[in-house]
Order: C-alpha cells, then structure tokens, then sequence
C-alpha cells in the first residue's frame, strides 16, 4: 500500500529533524521551566472542570463519532455547506494546498485595497503561511491574539497551540514591546496587566480603522452555514465585527454536520483546552452579517491525503484543543519549535507528517515515549499512541530502498510495539548505551536516536 | 477541473467505503435537568463578572443604581431595551465612535446556562442590538430573567437553533496568554455587570451583589 496517490500538503509544516531540534531545546533551562510550569497549571485545571462533568466520557464518544460521522461523508457535508454558505451570501472558494488558498486570500485582499488586515488567531492561516504571503504582495497582516502579536513582534515562532508565546517570560515579553511596539510607553513595566494594557492600546486603532479581516474558524456547521470562532480576549470579535470584508479560512475537516452537534463541541472544548467551563466569548455568524462581504476558503492542503489513510484519518477529528500537548512528557520538554510544524506535540507528531507525506516528515512518529496521556486527554478520543506506529511503519516503509532501511526497520520494530518499547527503554543505562550501538549506521551518527530516558515516564507514572 | 471540483474528487476517492457506527448521544440531553438559579450566580462570579439577584419589579431601579455606582454618564441601550431599565439611555443606533465614547451599554438576551455561567447575545433581536454595541463600551451590564436561563449547553443550543448572529458571554475579557497569569479585559469589556430578575424571590430584597 502506502502510495495513497493524493497531493501532500505545502507551508510551514516542516522543520528541523526532530531530534536536532529537541537536543537544542533541551538545552534551554528556562524553557523548560516555562513549560513545565504552564502545563502543570493547565493540566490541573482541565482536570478539574472535567471531574465537573457526569456525562463527560458520553459527551467524548458523541464528540468522536460526530467527527467520524463528518469524514465518512465529507463530500456531501462540504456541498451542503457551500449551499448554505451561498444561500446567505457568502462566496465560497476552493484551495487545493497552501499556494492556491494564500493566492485566493491575497487576490481578495489585494481587490479592496487596503494594505494592512487584521486577523484573528487561526491555526489554517499559520499552517499555509498566509502572513508571509501579504506581505509579499505588500500588505501587512496584524495579529490581534495578544500571543500571537508577541510572536509576531518578536519575529519569532508560536510554540503552543493555545498559547503561542509560552515559552516567553514576561521580562522577554516586556522587550519585545519596547523594541517593536510602536508608541509604546518606554517605561513600560513588565506586570502581565501593563503588558496586556500596551496591547489594548496598540490594537484599539487598528480595530477601528482597517477595513478588512481574516479568521479561521473553529467550526462550520454544513446544515445552517453557520461559522464559530470560540476566543477569550475579544479580538476576534473586533475583528469579526468591525471590519467590512470578512475573509475565513477553514480546512475542509472543521464541519459539524448540524447545529445540534454543537452542543457537544462547546462542553468539550473549552474544557480540554484551557481549562474553563466556557471560554469568555464564542461568536456565531451566518453569512454576511450587518452589512459585511463575506468570504470563506475551504482549503485541502493534506488532508485528502490524510483521510485516505484508514488508519490515520482519525487525526482530521482533531478540534485543537493543545491538551495533547499539555499533557505530553515529550512536549513538557522540548517545547514546540523542536516539532518544526505549526502543529507540535503529540498531534502534531501524527498531523504534520500525514498531511506532508512521512518522506518530509520521517522523524517526527517517533517524537514520543508512547505513554498514551495524549489518548486519555484527547476530547475526540485519538489514539494518537498507535497512530504513531502506524506512521513509524509507514515510514520504515517508505525507506526501504535507502541504505538507512535495515537501522530504520530494527528501530521500527522496537518502536512499533509498546511493550516491546517498554522493555528496551526499561534496559536503562544499558539501553542508553546500546541504541547508540545498535545497527543505525547515518541515522544515529546523523540524527541521534531518541535517548531512552533513565525512567521512562510510564514508571514514574506508575509509581507515584 | 476547478479546485472545487479536484478536492471533492479527492474527498470521493479518499473516504472509506464503511459507514460508521450511529452517534451515541447517550449525554445529559436538553431538557433532563433543572435549572439551577444559584449556581448560575456562582458560576458568574467565578469569572468574576459582578452579579445581582433581584425580583423582577425591582430591574429598573437595580439598573440605575449600577449605573450611579459605576459613574456612568453617557448609557447606550440596545433600542428594544424596555424603557423603564434606564430612561435616560440612547436608544437610537449609534456609530463606533459614539460607543467609544459611552461609559455603559445596557441590553438583555436571549438565554442564558446556568451550568457554564454563558449568556448569549442573539443580535438579530432588538433587546440586545448589533454586536458592536456590547463590544466596543468597556462595560456591559445584561439583564437576565429568569425564564431566559438553561441548565445547560444542550438546552441553550436546543433554544437557539435558528438564531442567526450570535455572542456567547462567559465573564469580562480575558487573556492568560503572558505566564498563564489571567488579566481580564484585553480588547472587549473589562466589566460584566448581570442583573438576574428572578420570580420565585417573592418579597424578598436580597440584593446579591459581589465584590
Ligand atoms: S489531538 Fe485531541 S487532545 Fe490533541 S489538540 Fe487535537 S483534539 Fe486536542
């Protein structure tokens, strides 16, 4: 099998092997701390709210058959959408990958005239890499999410799916605003409050005057057209509603099929995702609203390719919760860059190569100790564990005609069972020793094998 | 072929042939629970949006004085507000700049769960305006009556199917985006000020208001 024949997906979804780019992460003291610290706090409260909830595990299998529901169908639920979508007067467009969805955004905002948007954080948009896109055709795009504005200021990478600049201490936030922040008080404090003062300042001009707007979104119910944004500081409603041309841009896996499944979406997500009953404000819009143009983009880019994989379709159920990553040990770790992807973390490890192809993301299965947290967190119940072998096969598979294949099956096959997996990183030190040992000729001199830790982290778990 | 036509052509040779099993939707339903009055209040002052309790004729006068206490001057009130919540509101659509300029917005809604502590604004309705009007004032004071108020997710999504514009309120704004460290009110209102009218209270004064 294998060959799946469907295009991959383009933009920022490499980056460095994996291991290079954790080994430099593992480096950073406070990144680790930072991390750890963030994690720890999420974990606890998502846990919390979760216990709330009587019906939770009812409310996660609805929530994954829902989604599975979706892509059983996506066709019909993608033409019922668009139907719906036009029937309110939205315009509807189609993209293939990344290049065509960055060409139909920028030809739109290029139509209007203006040379700066404002966007609300979407994780579709930093996938195709609209920003840089613009600004290639001389128009700025503004973050308004008050960490994706410090990424941006900074000129620096998300690291967090939820909270891109996690890995930014205050003092660093602090800065960065006073280097890039234009008209900032220069005796500006570093106390979160003064900081997200500067921001509400900064950005309340923009608010009010720039004309156009791009979202993502977090659903698209196909039976009414409705579109969903679920947000906390208000940007995305300012950005929603201030602006005369509205320009979305949606994968082609965010559809719930009727406005009922809602229901069970706004339980799951606020809660797996920051920890909160509900997050501070969702809008709901259905075509143009208040005297608006606007615009959705479907966009492909990997998925098709991903839903062709039965055993590795289910990663397009995904709502981007980030509690995968909270709860992960590698992610708690090496931070989100190491990933090299928009998406990081144990979503990312299964997401990033499907929609790339594992041959430009062949390191990234293995970026995890198999431990199974992300499972247990997931809302929409991924086995994000035995994706990764899979993934790990597919890639074994993929290299067997290169000279890396025999190190790359032995791996594979150690890696490819849990419990095998188990047992060799319980061999410890003796372990460590021997992966450096074992038959990985160019793999392991190259890239550096993933070090079995000294406990894995199911022993810690188990003994605590 | 056009995009559209290449993705759906992909979508058609990608997907299983196996249709998979029905939803089990064996959660807490729409309609199997009480509503919970008190722990709607709760849940709000948890995120800390400033919250009174009052008998239904007694809204008007518990508007005003939020009002006084907030030292409101300039009140824009969603035209379809009933007059007597505050009289001396601007009822007529106003632009951005004016709502800049406004020290409070006053509208109701149109359900509200008390599971979550969410209030949803359906801007299709005359009581509650477009969504300007509650975005761009820093403070937003709603008035809830009881009837409005669901257990829960399900029966708030059950009563709005239809609704076509909508804002779900959960507390002020807020961001946890510098250290985790919650900071409220980063672009939308710094301050969620709920006047509940409540029935069942009878005579009863029990002005319920927090911090
Ligand atoms: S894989 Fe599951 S836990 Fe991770 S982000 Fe997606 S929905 Fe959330």
């Amino acid at each position: 099998m294998t060959f799946l024949g469907m295009p991959a997906g383009r933009g920022n979804l490499t980056g460095a092997p994996f291991p290079e780019a954790a080994r430099t992460a593992l480096k950073d003291a406070q990144l680790r701390r930072n991390l750890a610290k963030a994690t720890t706090t999420i974990r606890a409260k998502r846990a919390g709210v979760v216990a709330e909830l009587p019906d939770w595990a009812e409310l996660r299998a609805a929530g994954a058959a829902i989604k599975d529901q979706v892509l059983a169908d996506l066709d019909e639920h993608l033409v019922r959408f668009e139907e719906a979508l036009t029937a309110r007067g939205t315009t509807v467009h189609w993209a293939r990958d990344a290049d065509e969805a960055n060409r139909v955004v920028t030809d739109l905002v290029l139509a209007t005239g203006t040379e700066e948007v404002i966007k609300v954080k979407s994780m579709a948009t930093a996938e195709i890499g609209l920003n840089e896109a613009l600004a290639a055709v001389g128009v700025h795009a503004v973050e308004t999410d008050l960490a994706e504005l410090i990424v941006q200021l900074g000129n620096d990478r998300s690291s967090h799916i939820l909270v891109p600049a996690i890995h930014r201490g205050r003092a660093e936030i602090r800065e960065i605003f006073r280097r890039h922040m234009p008209g900032v008080d220069p005796d500006l404090t570093a106390d979160p409050r003064a900081l997200a003062e500067a921001a509400r300042k900064h950005l309340r001009h923009k608010f009010l005057t720039v004309d156009v707007a791009v979202s993502g979104a977090n659903f698209g119910i196909a039976d009414t057209g409705s579109l969903v944004v679920v947000e906390s500081e208000g940007n995305g409603r300012m950005c929603l509603t201030l602006p005369r041309t509205l320009i979305s841009v949606v994968g082609i896996e965010k559809l719930l099929p009727s406005w009922r499944d809602l229901e069970v979406f706004l339980q799951l997500l606020p809660r797996s995702s920051t920890g909160e009953r509900m997050n501070p404000y969702t809008s709901v819009w259905t075509g143009p609203t208040e005297g608006q143009t606007s615009h959705v983009v479907l966009v492909d880019n990997g998925r098709t390719a991903t839903l062709a994989d039965p055993d590795g379709r289910a990663a397009l159920r995904c709502i981007r919760c980030s509690a995968c990553l909270n709860s992960c040990p590698v992610y708690e770790r090496t931070g989100g860059h190491a990933y090299g992807s928009t998406y990081p973390g144990p979503i990312g490890a299964v997401l990033s190569p499907q929609l790339t192809g594992v041959v430009e993301n062949p390191t990234l299965p293995f970026a995890s100790s198999l431990c199974g947290v992300c499972y247990d967190v997931c809302p929409v119940a991924i086995d994000i564990p035995s994706m990764l072998v899979h993934l790990r096969g597919r890639v074994t598979e993929a290299k067997r005609t290169t000279p890396e294949s025999t190190a790359m099956r032995a791996l594979a096959w150690v890696m490819s069972d849990a419990r095998r997996w188990r047992r060799f990183t319980r061999l410890g030190k003796f372990g460590r020793t021997a992966s450096r040992h074992v038959p990985l000729p160019g793999w392991s001199v190259a890239r550096d094998v993933p070090r079995p830790p000294e406990e894995t982290f199911r022993d810690w778990w188990e003994a605590r | 072929m056009s995009a559209r036509d290449e993705v759906l052509a992909r979508v058609r040779r990608a997907k299983g042939p196996d249709q998979p099993p029905p939803v089990p939707r064996d959660y807490r339903a729409a309609g199997t629970r009480e509503v919970d009055l008190a722990l709607f209040a709760e849940r709000l002052r948890d995120y800390r949006a400033r919250v009174r309790v009052v008998p239904a004729d007694r809204v008007a006068e518990t508007v005003a004085e939020a009002l006084r206490e907030r030292g409101a001057r300039t009140v824009v009130a969603a035209p379809g507000t009933p007059p007597e919540w505050a009289p001396a509101a601007i009822r007529t659509p106003v632009g951005v700049a004016d709502l800049e300029r406004a020290d409070a917005v006053v509208t109701g809604c149109r359900v509200a769960i008390a599971e979550t502590g969410t209030i949803v604004l359906d801007h299709d309705a005359p009581d509650q305006g477009p969504r300007a009007l509650t975005l761009v004032p820093d403070y937003h004071l709603v008035v809830v009556r009881e009837e409005q108020v669901v257990a829960g997710v399900p029966d708030a999504v059950a009563r709005l199917a239809g609704v076509r514009t909508q804002t779900w309120v959960s507390g002020p704004s807020a961001t946890s985006d510098i250290e985790l460290e919650r900071v409220e009110g980063v672009h939308g209102p710094r301050t969620l000020e709920v006047v509940i009218a409540s029935h069942m209270m009878g005579g009863t004064d029990r002005n319920d208001d927090s911090r």
